[in-house]
């Protein structure tokens, strides 16, 4: 019995382990004026550790970057813009905890991130409550913005406080299909997602547009993104004959899977969207020639607002690359910026006693041209910018293929 | 095409892996009935040890040269940190409440997976595993892939080698005797500290075998894989029987056939199409340790004394 006993506990003990979250406090600076200037700070919330680090670190230099360019050239007279950054593990969990450190800290004026839509679900309503503005550069979940009822056409805005400079996953779905269907010319997909917010939002959107083309959805499956054996989903693949795999996804389950794909001896290519569009992704499959990716805006290297970002963060000399999110995190840290600029020059450049409202009031206003397009937010608090760009893997990095906005069926 | 030989051999492909890393819960539950909740972690950092000994090799050495070398570095990287858990973590708490133990292998579990994220260069995110080039070997209907059939040929190898060392050597048979009594069987003159070290000496061997297959496998390794590949050897373990070395191998091939079989399978049974794809695998492996467990509660191989080691 002893035995048995032991065992029992062992399971309990792993189940709790599993529950287990990291806790840690960190002490608020207190003071919020240096001298003649008032110090704002703009909390970012994204993966510092973990799976998604290199996207998460990216998100968080070129925050950084926005801050320091923003204090560098005096952008807003008498503030000093400071980051604060998180780390959210990619766990809605962890993200509410951060969500509320922000909230508690007074001087914190806006937030970036985080970079998971499943994260975001638990952050928006605290910051709602709390009158805290988020801009998200990654959050591509429609429902974030337009609740459940977009599918039927039916939006309603969720959260006063929630803004992105990332476009939905309505429109990166169905860009996919529309790029898959009238320009790859393949009519029969397989479709597989991870059940994530981010990855069934983004299946689902791809679906109904592919449908709508005409095109066939011989198969769908779900993965979990823990997963890194595909094998036996890859073998019910090959019976459907299908032209292309559709994997609404992040890269680190999306590498071994396309992979297993090409060594069960079906050539064809995978597809995702922006969570594959990492350098990480041809790095870890080396099967990876001919697989596709959907991205947000044009490529950050082919527009000249970006040039003086790529410069800029080259020149900061930070670790890690930007990534996918890099230019769409500097335009979330702007329109930041941006508010709280216009919130000061409403209050005789002084930085308001209700700073909050102020920024939240002023982000409607927001219009700028920045490293991704011009940024600006509709009624949903959503990006008017909706170009998007497919990509190829060609010789094991990324190569653009196609830009423009998403044709629907 | 019939791809049920396809499901079949991927499923006993996984679940040799599996096999070969509950060899190491199942010889040291037998002996000091301590699950070893680090030894998912004894697996990942053989990974990084095999993978580091790839990284050192001059360009142009070959992967089929180097796959002795990468399994003799993952070893010995493996057996290092085993050892060290054994003589610093648990050797302190062998006469402690059970609990204590299980509790410092949770903690030990954190600290192998922090360090590696830490210190090993570039282990933030997942790092890539060298692969053999070429295509797959079609064997009786179903395509092996190159890097699978390493597994394939090193999980019997590796049972054949425990086999004979147990009922064959002196060393095994004092294993099984402290196995049965470890206080007669120290009167009887046998060193049970070295017993139990050998214990984790070749469970944590058996595993780096293992991280060097699923390398080849999935080809990458990250600080975070064996936390779920643990959970499922520990699965395998149990279900063989846990204490029996034969039923954790024979565990392991039935819990991957099983979620083999059910991601591709399940979803075809009339109204079953909701829980048949491949998130469900897991939900289904569990399922059938359920069943086993109520069933035949000593679990597949049950736990005759004798064969305990």
């Amino acid at each position: 019995m002893r035995q048995r006993s032991i065992i029992a506990i062992t399971a309990a003990l792993a189940a709790g382990s599993l529950t287990l979250t990291a806790c840690g406090s960190r002490d608020d600076d207190g003071g919020s004026s240096n001298g003649d200037k008032t110090t704002v700070v703009i909390g970012v919330d994204a993966p510092l550790t973990g799976d998604l680090s290199a996207l998460g670190l990216g998100i968080k230099n070129s925050a950084d970057l926005a801050a320091k360019t923003a204090n560098k050239k005096e952008y807003v007279k008498g503030v000093e813009f400071k980051i604060e950054p998180l780390d959210d593990q990619a766990q809605p969990s962890v993200g509410q905890q951060n969500a509320q450190k922000f909230i508690s800290d007074k001087n914190v004026l806006g937030v970036v991130g985080p970079l998971n839509s499943s994260v975001s679900q638990q952050m928006q309503k605290p910051f709602n409550d709390a009158g805290l503005t988020q801009v998200s550069p990654a959050n591509t979940g429609t429902e974030l913005t337009q609740g459940d009822g977009w599918k039927t056409g039916d939006s309603v805005r969720q959260f006063k406080t929630f803004f992105r400079t990332a476009t939905t996953d309505e429109i990166q779905g169905a860009f996919a299909a529309d790029y898959l269907y009238n320009q790859a010319k393949l009519k029969k997909v397989y479709l597989i997602d991870d059940q994530k917010t981010y990855g069934a939002g983004l299946a689902a959107s791809f679906k109904a547009n592919f449908t709508k083309f005409g095109g066939q959805i011989v198969g769908t499956d779900h993965v979990n993104p823990d997963d890194r054996d595909f094998n036996a989903v890859v073998a019910k693949i090959k019976k459907t004959g299908a032209q292309a795999l559709y994997y609404g996804g992040e890269y680190p389950a999306a590498g071994p899977l396309s992979q297993q794909l090409k060594d069960s001896g079906q050539n064809i290519p995978l597809m995702g969207g922006d969570g594959i569009y990492s350098g990480e992704f041809p790095k870890l499959n080396k099967k990876a020639e001919g697989d596709l990716a959907t991205s947000v805006g044009k490529p950050v290297e082919q527009l000249d607002s970006a040039k003086t970002f790529i410069k800029d963060y080259e020149a900061a000399g930070y670790e890690d690359a930007y990534e996918a999110y890099g230019g769409l995190t500097y335009d979330a840290t702007w329109a930041i910026i941006e508010a709280v600029k216009l919130a000061v020059e409403g209050n005789d450049g002084k930085v308001p006693s209700d700073g909050r409202k102020a920024v939240l009031d002023a982000m409607a206003k927001v219009k700028f041209d920045g490293v991704t397009g011009t940024i600006s937010f509709d009624e949903f608090g959503d990006t008017t910018n909706h170009t998007m760009t497919a990509y190829k893997v060609k010789s094991d990095a990324w190569a653009p293929e196609f830009s423009g906005e998403p044709k629907l069926g | 095409m019939n791809e049920l030989p396809q499901q079949l051999a991927n499923g006993l492909i996984l679940g040799a892996m599996y096999g070969l890393i509950a060899i190491g819960y199942t010889m040291v539950y037998g002996i000091v009935q301590l699950i070893n909740f680090a030894h998912g972690e004894i697996f990942m950092v053989g990974g990084f040890g095999a993978l580091t000994v790839w990284l050192v090799l001059p360009e142009g050495f070959g992967l089929g040269a180097a796959v002795p070398l990468m399994i003799i570095g993952g070893v010995l990287v493996s057996v290092a940190v085993g050892t060290a858990a054994e003589r610093f973590a648990y050797r302190p708490l062998r006469t402690a409440p059970r609990l204590a133990p299980l509790i410092t292998a949770i903690g030990l579990s954190i600290v192998l997976q922090q360090a590696v994220w830490m210190w090993y260069p570039d282990a933030k995110k997942d790092h890539p595993f060298p692969q053999f080039h070429g295509g797959p070997i079609e064997i009786l209907g179903a395509n092996i892939q190159r890097g699978d059939l390493f597994v394939l040929i090193a999980a019997p190898l590796c049972m054949l080698a425990l086999g004979f060392f147990v009922t064959k050597t002196r060393s095994g048979r004092g294993m099984q005797a402290t196995a049965q009594d470890p206080d007669t069987a120290k009167l009887m003159g046998i060193n049970t500290d070295r017993i139990i070290v050998m214990a984790f000496a070749i469970g944590a061997a058996f595993a780096a075998v293992a991280a060097v297959a699923y390398g080849l496998k999935n080809g990458q390794v990250g600080f975070r894989m064996g936390f779920l590949m643990g959970l499922k050897a520990f699965t395998a373990a149990v279900l063989g029987g846990i204490g029996n070395i034969y039923g954790a191998m024979l565990g392991g091939i039935v819990l991957g056939v099983a979620e083999s079989l059910a991601t591709g399978y399940i979803g075809d049974i009339p109204g079953m199409d909701l829980f048949g794809g491949g998130a469900w695998k897991d939900v289904w492996a569990f399922a059938l340790l359920i069943l086993v467990l109520l069933f035949r509660p000593q679990g597949l191989l049950g736990e005759r004394v004798a064969d305990r080691a």
